[in-house]
């Protein structure tokens, strides 16, 4: 079933929080809404759960208009960074609890908190209090406690914020296949970490100050990001001035060999090139520059260069003789590995 | 504190016996000693005896005993019912519209409570709320006097309650009525019994208004205590404060119990 935003406004107090959002989930979809904190990506969820009244804007679920209905009559299943799990009942009752406010006959509650426990792997635990569980079972728990009540969406706000690094990505698996196990369910994710939005969704949506600012599937908005925000959100990404000319583009004084369609000749307009396709040495297209930082990460190795007051990011498969700060390197990267972005925005 | 030289210990601990004991400890050793002596004329009390205690712990004693318990039970039960109701309904208002609430739930006890009895008495000396002469006016007067706290300590505890745990119920599909018997009263628990702890420990002290207002059948212990001690009947009087006093603490102790159990967090 799907959920669709139908140019919803929500505001606190005189504040927009979200302004106009119009967006549509598909059934069996993961859609991410991706943001930094205060971009409305919360209020979003929250307007679909019930919690965050629309001051303009519809909001339907499967088609059904469902922006006056109370939080209870909606039949959503949310599972926010704070496990919520109520801690006065047991892991089994946690996830009866929707069953039983339902009015589910007992023996059909049992099987759906026996079966809910086993998708999340939670089984052996069920007789314990939420607070004798690690932070990564809690949130099994509760996981499990949403999906109990076969919702009709899931809402995820944040679900692995409160987990350490390593925990982290075993739980964007599991999601990943719990996904797959209930491909009818659509997953609305809000996060602002763009690794887990990359890995899970199917279509991202950029938000920043209230807005959407893009969306898509993760690939074409890391291949070709409508604008400088998406693109640094989205993957980080180098964005640097420059002017459009008949064959390219021309920056601090050196012509680029890209490809200009649409764009006319004279414009101005932003360079976007991720760090990991800038090379070191010799190529299409050279940036010479200076070395202002360069970090050791293991494998790769960070150049942060700057080239005509502009820092150019470059990351290399690890150097065995790096360069040294204050040495003029040569960067360079191919024709087809650059997209230009209007101008106008902040190159942050 | 954290004190880490051992001197510096001793001198904290010799700061706390010198302001506690006289302050606190003495004068209830005292009760202690006169509740069980015949004469106390040096320094020291002197004719160890059990027969205030036995006088305090039957007749008329003890029906004012049952009395302060009743009076007590009922007065909490009534002030934190209405308490919870009026800090669930003031959750739900704006802020300013809040504060005035709060600051009605505190005037009876902002004014002094002699005036409380007072206005109790005049209130419910009229037809058709004619309450003065039977024990309702004493139970009236404590649960006016002990909502206040009630209220205070539940609304305090619904600011610190995270308002994911009701969202959580919501959203699986509760409605208003089950997430407030399912999740927010139980998790409230707490600071439910607190709260009843400290109301029944109020009422079983109270007094000043106690006093204008209490019928001949309904005499609470304080009320027998002030009285014996008008007479001049300490060693008497002691012995049904210590009685009092051991009731009380009997009470919470067991409220406590309930506390430690029903805290999950």
């Amino acid at each position: 079933m799907g959920i669709r935003f139908d140019s919803v406004t929500v505001a606190y107090d005189g504040n927009v929080v979200l302004d106009s959002l119009d967006l549509t989930v598909e059934p069996g979809e993961v859609m991410a809404l991706l943001g930094p904190s205060g971009s409305g990506k919360t209020t979003a969820l929250r307007a679909v759960a019930g919690f965050a009244r629309p001051a303009s804007g519809r909001v339907y679920l499967g088609g059904e208009d469902v922006t006056d209905l109370p939080p209870y009559r909606r039949g959503i299943g949310m599972v926010v960074q704070s496990y919520a799990l109520f801690p006065h009942l047991r892991v089994d009752e946690n996830v009866a609890f929707g069953l039983r406010a339902r009015r589910t006959p007992k023996d059909e509650v049992r099987r759906r908190v026996t079966e809910a426990l086993e998708l999340t792997g939670m089984s052996g635990y069920a007789r314990r209090h939420p607070r004798e569980l690690s932070g990564g079972q809690q949130q099994r728990v509760a996981i499990a406690r949403a999906l109990a009540i076969r919702p009709r969406v899931l809402l995820l706000d944040e679900p692995l914020s409160a987990l350490d690094t390593r925990l982290r990505s075993g739980m964007l698996a599991e999601l990943a296949r719990l996904h797959r196990e209930l491909p009818e369910v659509s997953m609305l994710y809000v996060t602002h970490d763009q690794v887990e939005a990359l890995t899970l969704a199917d279509r991202i949506a950029v938000m920043d100050t209230a807005r959407l600012r893009a969306c898509g599937t993760p690939k074409e908005l890391y291949r070709a990001p409508a604008d400088a925000f998406t693109a640094s959100f989205v993957g980080g990404a180098n964005l640097v001035p420059v002017t459009v000319t008949a064959q390219g583009a021309s920056f601090a004084g050196t012509e680029l060999e890209l490809d200009t369609a649409g764009v006319v000749a004279g414009a101005r307009a932003t360079l976007c090139v991720r760090p990991h396709l800038v090379g070191l040495g010799e190529g299409p297209n050279r940036l010479v520059g200076t070395v202002r930082e360069i970090q050791w990460r293991g494998a790769t190795h960070r150049l942060y260069v700057e080239v005509d007051g502009h820092t150019v990011m470059a990351d290399v498969r690890e150097l065995k003789d790096p360069p040294g700060y204050g040495d003029q390197v040569t960067l360079s990267f191919e024709p087809e590995d650059a997209v230009l972005l209007p101008a106008g925005v902040s190159h942050g | 504190m954290l004190v880490h030289s051992r001197k510096a210990r001793w001198a904290v601990w010799a700061v706390f016996l010198v302001l506690f004991l006289p302050l606190f400890a003495l004068p209830l050793l005292v009760v202690l000693g006169a509740s069980a002596a015949t004469h106390w004329s040096g320094a020291l009390p002197s004719g160890p005896t059990l027969d205030h205690y036995r006088a305090a712990t039957r007749g008329e004693a003890l029906q004012a005993l049952t009395t302060s318990l009743v009076t007590a039970v009922a007065a909490s039960l009534l002030a934190l019912t209405a308490g919870t109701w009026a800090a669930l309904a003031g959750a739900a208002l704006t802020k300013r519209h809040r504060r005035v609430l709060d600051a009605l739930f505190v005037l009876p006890v902002a004014v002094p409570s002699v005036v409380v009895g007072l206005a109790v008495l005049v209130a419910f000396s009229q037809p058709p709320l004619l309450l003065n002469g039977t024990r309702w006016i004493v139970i009236t007067a404590h649960t006016v006097l002990v909502t206040a706290f009630a209220h205070q300590s539940v609304s305090a505890a619904l600011t610190r309650l995270d308002p994911a745990y009701e969202q959580a119920a919501a959203s699986l599909g509760a409605r208003p009525a089950r997430v407030l018997f399912r999740v927010r009263l139980p998790l409230l628990l707490p600071s439910l019994t607190a709260a009843a702890g400290l109301c029944f420990a109020l009422s079983m002290g109270e007094l000043s208004a106690t006093m204008m207002l209490y019928p001949p059948d309904w005499t609470p212990l304080p009320v027998l205590v002030y009285a014996a001690t008008d007479r001049g009947a300490l060693f008497t009087g002691s012995a049904a404060a210590v009685v009092l006093m051991a009731a009380t603490l009997l009470v919470l102790f067991a409220v406590s119990r309930v506390r430690t159990r029903a805290s999950y967090r």
